[in-house]
């Protein structure tokens, strides 16, 4: 059920989330304490390579970390096997990844071209 | 159902001479009848003595109660591994379960161990805990032949010391019933197979010791331990398949990395 791949895939995509997540919360402390509106911070964000790539990286990260970690669960609490299982675990981080991308989009792309 | 049992003028004597009241001379023991799919616990009354283990107490059952009563021990003391039942729900050896250690108000629980067939009764069907033993790679491949000089084995080194911690394992497969990621996932090799992966891995002796990564890396293999730990809890022997496993965890993933670095 959860092989040296996944299990590989889980860890290191948890060693990407891991210096994301506290550079994500410094950034929120940073951006309230300091007053900044939401237009402030987006017209920092929008159109800045470096966020994208922060946010993007993150967002891919939780995609595959979070349905692999859903399918053990599925797995071994709901009995779902084989196919029903595969295609669970790719819903799952299809879903996390349009969701996640969206957000992205709306954050980080360049104002004119959206 | 209260089993009707003839119990011997000698059963009643020890209690007396032990110093117990007649409230506290009969145990009241549930035991499983039938298998998984169609069964029931059953309730019988057994003299209870001083000094008493749990086989102790299905033995007397199965000889002055109901002689159809189907479970399985050979050595009595703890070597051989084959007398573990559910006590009150926990996978113990019962031959060395001293019935007032699970005692709850004079009443025991006895079923067959957990996540393996029954067969009949308190029989359970062992060959999925040893195909898997197998299929860990846990068959012992001899690196040298009768010919060969005997190498020479140094008890202080790193390996030998890691391998040496999984070698009183008896099999008893009470870590394998105590695992609720058997429970969940039953092509989980289970932790004795794997700590039985872990102690060959670091057996100089052993000489299919590369493959023993690949037994261990597919979908039942080790990385599906959630390290919860009932393993070690509950190894009659004090073992720690536990962190056997967490080692078989490292060396597969350092294997990885080795593997796509060339």
């Amino acid at each position: 059920m959860l092989d040296l791949r996944l299990y590989m895939l889980q860890r290191i995509t948890a060693l990407i989330m891991a210096p994301l997540t506290l550079g994500h919360i410094a950034v929120m402390i940073y951006a309230v304490q300091g007053g900044l509106s939401a237009e402030e911070i987006l017209g920092r964000t929008q159109g800045s390579l470096f966020w994208f790539l922060f946010y993007g990286s993150f967002v891919v990260a939780v995609s595959l970390h979070a349905s692999i970690g859903l399918r053990v669960i599925l797995h071994e609490t709901m009995g779902l096997a084989g196919r029903t299982l595969s295609a669970a675990t790719l819903g799952v981080a299809a879903g996390l990844l349009f969701m996640g991308v969206q957000a992205l989009i709306a954050v980080t792309w360049p104002v004119s071209a959206i | 159902m209260l089993a009707s049992i003839p119990v011997r003028l000698w059963e009643h004597a020890a209690g007396w001479e032990a110093g117990l009241t007649q409230d506290t001379t009969v145990l009241e023991v549930s035991v499983w009848r039938g298998t998984a799919l169609d069964g029931a616990y059953e309730l019988f009354e057994v003299p209870a003595h001083e000094n008493q283990t749990i086989l102790d107490v299905v033995s007397w059952i199965q000889q002055y109660a109901d002689a159809s009563l189907t479970y399985r021990f050979a050595c009595r003391v703890g070597m051989c591994g084959s007398c573990a039942m559910m006590v009150n729900d926990q996978p113990r050896w019962t031959c060395r379960t001293h019935v007032k250690k699970v005692l709850k108000d004079r009443r025991v629980r006895i079923g067959p161990l957990r996540n393996l067939p029954v067969i009949k009764d308190l029989a359970v069907d062992m060959d999925r805990f040893f195909d898997k033993w197998v299929a860990a790679g846990g068959a012992h491949v001899p690196s040298a032949g009768r010919g060969d000089p005997i190498p020479a084995v140094d008890p202080e080194e790193s390996a030998r010391v890691k391998a040496s911690a999984g070698i009183e394992c008896i099999n008893c497969s009470i870590c394998y019933a105590a695992c609720d990621t058997v429970a969940g996932n039953p092509d989980y090799l289970g932790p004795a197979a794997l700590q039985r992966a872990w102690t060959l891995l670091n057996d100089a002796k052993h000489d299919a010791r590369a493959q023993i990564l690949d037994a261990v890396s597919g979908t039942g293999g080790c990385h599906n331990c959630h390290s919860m730990g009932s393993c070690t809890v509950f190894c009659p022997n004090d073992l720690d398949p536990m962190s056997a496993i967490a080692g078989l965890k490292r060396e597969t993933a350092r294997g990885f990395f080795r593997r796509r670095g060339g």
